[in-house]
């Protein structure tokens, strides 16, 4: 997965990337493990500088799932902070870029948050449970932005 | 575009540096 071009490039630009091996590595491994409960391989995690989990990838991703996960993570990063506008800005963009990946619908639901957030207009969230009915209808997302009908 | 990750192994010097990125850390069991 990692030597794809595009995961490289993904990850290079986006992200300081720190590997710890359960072999090579076994000491940190196990302390880092222990400090984040990671004890299962491959795990990925995005933390912030303030050293907190922003988001968790377990287990093996074809390169396209793995992408779209990043990416969400880049984009509950700033929800996180509460830069609402980059947050929808980025949150569309999972939708956009990774449309048949599971972070899409998850995507898509936040992006109605997000602009909602910005706006304080609740017809974004309107606007976001009808997307749902256009595209990832059978999603938990679904259910979850039904409540915005 | 990058041919490889430069991985470093120590996460807080990593999150010293971030400056607004996010940290990726990879627990790996992956042969090297």
């Amino acid at each position: 997965m990692y030597p794809n071009p595009r995961v490289v490039d993904f990850i290079t630009t986006q992200f300081i990337p720190v590997r710890v091996h359960a072999r090579e590595n076994a000491a940190d491994f196990k302390r880092l493990g222990d400090r984040f409960n990671a004890h299962w391989t491959p795990t990925t995690l995005l933390i912030d500088r303030g050293g907190t989990e922003r988001h968790r990838i377990e287990g093996f991703l074809p390169i396209d799932d793995f992408l779209s996960q990043l990416a969400l993570g880049l984009a509950k990063a700033a929800f996180a902070r509460q830069d609402y506008p980059a947050a929808e800005r980025l949150y569309r963009d999972v939708v956009d870029r990774f449309p048949d990946t599971d972070a899409a619908p998850e995507a898509q639901y936040w992006t109605g948050v997000s602009k909602y957030r910005t706006t304080n207009d609740p017809s974004a969230l309107k606007a976001t449970s009808q997307a749902f009915r256009e595209r990832y209808g059978d999603s938990t997302w679904a259910k979850k932005a039904s409540v915005w009908a | 575009m990058a041919h490889e990750i430069q991985w470093s192994r120590d996460l807080d010097a990593a999150l010293a540096s971030a400056d607004g990125k996010l940290v990726l850390l990879d627990f790996s069991a992956a042969p090297l």
